[in-house]
C-alpha cells in the first residue's frame, strides 16, 4: 500500500515535471499583456496578429518554410537513396558507412558550425538560402537514414522476388512494390527532417545572413534580447503542430499495421 | 535487384554515392577546416612572402640584413588587405610587444613615394628581437592554439609551460562543462531510472500515458521547451508566484540566469534520452524474475539490488552516456537560461568564432569538444552493439 502510493506520487510528479512546462506556455499565447507572466489580464489574439503581421516574424516564418522545405526534399532524397543502397550493400565497411551517415547527430552543432562558417565563405554559399539548407540537411540526414532503414527492414524480400519472377522489371519492382512498402519510413523521415530544420538554431547562427533569419533563430533572439508573448504564440504553433504531426504519424502506423494484418 | 554479383554492387554504390559525397563535402570537410584552423598560422606568412624567403638564411643571433629590410618594405607596400595586415600585426604583437606602434608608423611612412629605409623610419628595425618575432611567426603551422585550449603556452625557449593564472580560463570552462554535464546526468538518472521502472511495470493506458509524457517533450522544439522554462523560472514566474503566494518566502527565489535554472531546464530536455534506453532494457527482462527472487526469500530491496539493477545496468550506462555526451555540447539552453558563470565550452567556441573572429582558438576548443564527444560515442556504440548481439 505504501509502495503503491509512493509510486503514484512519483509518477504524478514526474509527469507534471515533463508536461507542465509545455502546458504552462500555451495560455500565455493568448495574453493581452505585454509581459510573459501570469496572471493573464485578458484573453486576446494580439500576439498571433503580431506574429503574422510584423515584418520580422513574417519573414522568419517564410524563411523557415522555404529552408524547411528545401531541407526536407534534399535530405529525404539523399537519405532514401543511401538507405536503399545500404540495403543491397554486400561490400565491406557497411557499418562504417552507416556510422558516417549518423555522425552529424553526434557531433556538437557548434563544432560543425565553426568549420561550415569558414568553408562556406570559401565556397561562396555563406549567408545564402542554399548554404542554410545544406547545413540543415547535414543534421537532418541521420533521422531520414534511420527512419528509411527501419522502414525497409520490415519489407519481406520474397514479395519483391515474387514480383520479379512474375516478369516485373527491376524498375517496376521498385516503383510498384518496394517504394510503396517503404513509403511510411520515407514519410516519417521527411517529417523528422522538416522538424529538425524548423528547430535548428546553432548552425543557422553560423551560416545564415540577416536575410535567412528563421523562426527558430528569431525566437532565440527574442528570448535573449526582448522577451515578449510573441514567443508564446510561436510556441503555441510549434506545440500544436507537433501534436498534429504525432497524430498523423500514429494514423499512418495504424493503417500500415492494419494492411499488414489484413 | 537482390544484389548478387557486380551489377548489385554497382547499383548499391551508385545509390550511396550522392549522400557519401554530400557528407564528405559539407560535413567532413568543414570538420577538417575547423581542425586546420586550430593549427594554421598564416597571418604573417600571407603578408610577408618575400621576407620569408630572404629571412630563411638569416642567423637570428646576427643583426638583420639590408635584404631582409628591403623585402619587408616591399611586402608591406604590396599588402592591400587592411584586415589581413591588422591580423598580422596582432599576431606579431602577441610575440613581441611594441609591434603595433612599429607597424602603424612603418606602414604610414611607406605609403609616401620617397620613403626612407626601414632603419630610419624606426630604429627598432635594427633590433634582432623584432626580427626573431617575425621569423618565429613565419611557420605556417602552430601548436599555440591547441596548447592555449588547455591553458598551456611555450616560453621564450620553446618549452611547454602553464599559462599564468589570469591569462586564460579554458581549463575552468572545461571543468565547468563536465561538471554541469555530470549534474544533469545524475539528475536525469535519479528521475529517469525509477520512471523507466514505473513504465515497465504498468500496462495499458497507464503505460501509454507515461510513455507519451516522455515522448511529447522529446518531439517538441528545444526552443519552445527552453522558452517554457524561462517563463516558469523567471523572478515573477510560476514557481515564484506559488512560493510567494503560499508565503513560504517573501523574496522570489533566484532560479534563472544561474546554475540551478540551467540544470533544471537541461534535465527536462535530456530526460527522455535517459528514460528510453533504460525502459527498452527493462521490458526485455523476463517479468517472472522478481517473483522468482521473492519466492526464494529475497525481500523487494534485495531482489532489486541483486536481480533488476545488474540486468538494467547496460541501459543505465547507455542512457547516461547519451545524456552526458549531449549535455557537454549544449549551447542554446545555457545561453538563454544561464548566467555568465554557466556558459559551457560551446558558448566559448561560438564567442571565439562569431564574436572575435579568433578561428584558431575556436578550432582548438572545437577539437577538444569533438574528441571527447567521439570517444564517448565510441563507448556508447560498443555498448549498444553488445546489446544487439545479446538479444
Amino acid at each position: 500500500m505504501l509502495l503503491k502510493s509512493a509510486r503514484l506520487t512519483f509518477g504524478t510528479l514526474a509527469v507534471i515535471f515533463l508536461l507542465a512546462p509545455l502546458i504552462a506556455i500555451l495560455p500565455l499565447a493568448f495574453t493581452s499583456s505585454q509581459f510573459l507572466t501570469y496572471p493573464i489580464p485578458e484573453f486576446s489574439l494580439r500576439w498571433f496578429d503580431e506574429l503574422f503581421t510584423a515584418a520580422a516574424w513574417r519573414r522568419a516564418i517564410f524563411n523557415s518554410l522555404v529552408i524547411g522545405g528545401g531541407t526536407t526534399v534534399l535530405a529525404t532524397v539523399l537519405g532514401t537513396l543511401a538507405a536503399l543502397g545500404l540495403r543491397n550493400w554486400n561490400l565491406p565497411f557497411k557499418g562504417t558507412v552507416r556510422t558516417l551517415f549518423l555522425l552529424p547527430m553526434v557531433v556538437p552543432a557548434v563544432v560543425m558550425g565553426v568549420g561550415m562558417q569558414v568553408l562556406f565563405v570559401q565556397f561562396g554559399i555563406a549567408s545564402s538560402y542554399f548554404g542554410v539548407i545544406v547545413a540543415h540537411t547535414i543534421v537532418a540526414i541521420p533521422f531520414v537514414v534511420v527512419s528509411v532503414i527501419g522502414g525497409l527492414g520490415g519489407i519481406d524480400r520474397r514479395v519483391e522476388l515474387a514480383a520479379a519472377s512474375l516478369g516485373a522489371s527491376p524498375v517496376t519492382v521498385f516503383r510498384r512494390v518496394t517504394l510503396p512498402l517503404a513509403m511510411p519510413g520515407i514519410l516519417s523521415g521527411a517529417v523528422l527532417a522538416f522538424a529538425t530544420s524548423l528547430d535548428e538554431v546553432v548552425l543557422t547562427l553560423f551560416v545564415a545572413g540577416p536575410n535567412q533569419r528563421t523562426l527558430a533563430r528569431q525566437m532565440f533572439a527574442t528570448i535573449r534580447e526582448n522577451i515578449s508573448p510573441a514567443i508564446a504564440a510561436a510556441a503555441f504553433l510549434f506545440i500544436v503542430g507537433t501534436i498534429a504531426l504525432a497524430i498523423i504519424a500514429l494514423l499512418v502506423r495504424r493503417q500500415i499495421a492494419a494492411r499488414r494484418g489484413g | 535487384m537482390s544484389g548478387t554479383g557486380g551489377k548489385g554492387h554497382l547499383s548499391a554504390i551508385a545509390l550511396v554515392a550522392p549522400l557519401f559525397l554530400f557528407i564528405a563535402v559539407f560535413f567532413l570537410w568543414p570538420l577538417g577546416t575547423m581542425m586546420s584552423q586550430a593549427v594554421s598560422d598564416t597571418a604573417v606568412l600571407r603578408i610577408l612572402p618575400q621576407t620569408a624567403k630572404v629571412a630563411a638564411s638569416w642567423d637570428p643571433e646576427t643583426p638583420p640584413t639590408a635584404e631582409m629590410k628591403d623585402a619587408l618594405a616591399a611586402d608591406l607596400r604590396a599588402a592591400d588587405d587592411r584586415q589581413a595586415v591588422g591580423d598580422m600585426t596582432r599576431r606579431l604583437n602577441s610575440a613581441q610587444p611594441g609591434f603595433r606602434t612599429l607597424m602603424s608608423r612603418t606602414t604610414r611612412a611607406l605609403r609616401k613615394d620617397d620613403a626612407p629605409p626601414l632603419s630610419e623610419i624606426d630604429e627598432r628595425w635594427d633590433d634582432p628581437r623584432f626580427w626573431q618575432a617575425i621569423t618565429g611567426a613565419l611557420s605556417p603551422t602552430t601548436d599555440r592554439y591547441l596548447l592555449a585550449a588547455v591553458d598551456l603556452e611555450r616560453d621564450v625557449s620553446g618549452n611547454i609551460v602553464a599559462m599564468p593564472e589570469e591569462a586564460s580560463a579554458n581549463r575552468d570552462i572545461m571543468i565547468r562543462t563536465f561538471w554541469i554535464g555530470a549534474l544533469v546526468t545524475l539528475a536525469c538518472l535519479a528521475i529517469g531510472f525509477p520512471y523507466a521502472m514505473l513504465i515497465a511495470s504498468t500496462e495499458g493506458w497507464k503505460r501509454q500515458l507515461l510513455l507519451g509524457a516522455v515522448l511529447l517533450p522529446l518531439w517538441t522544439s528545444l526552443l519552445v521547451r527552453t522558452a517554457a522554462w524561462f517563463i516558469i523560472l523567471q523572478d515573477n514566474g510560476l514557481i515564484n508566484a506559488v512560493i510567494t503566494g503560499l508565503g513560504i518566502s517573501s523574496e522570489p527565489l533566484a532560479l534563472i540566469f544561474n546554475r540551478t535554472g540551467v540544470v533544471i531546464a537541461m534535465t527536462h530536455v535530456l530526460l527522455p534520452l535517459m528514460v528510453l534506453p533504460i525502459y527498452s532494457v527493462l521490458i526485455s527482462i523476463p517479468g517472472n524474475l522478481m517473483p522468482a527472487a521473492a519466492s526464494l526469500g529475497a525481500n523487494p530491496l534485495r531482489a532489486f539490488v541483486r536481480v533488476l539493477l545488474p540486468l538494467s545496468l547496460r541501459g543505465v550506462a547507455s542512457g547516461s552516456l547519451l545524456v552526458f555526451m549531449t549535455a557537454i555540447g549544449y549551447y542554446i539552453t545555457p545561453a538563454l537560461i544561464g548566467g555568465a558563470g554557466d556558459q559551457m565550452i560551446s558558448s566559448v567556441i561560438a564567442f571565439y568564432a562569431t564574436g572575435s573572429a579568433n578561428w584558431g582558438m575556436a578550432g582548438a576548443l572545437g577539437i577538444v569538444l569533438l574528441v571527447v564527444t567521439l570517444l564517448l560515442y565510441a563507448v556508447y556504440g560498443r555498448l549498444s552493439a553488445a546489446e544487439e548481439r545479446r538479444s
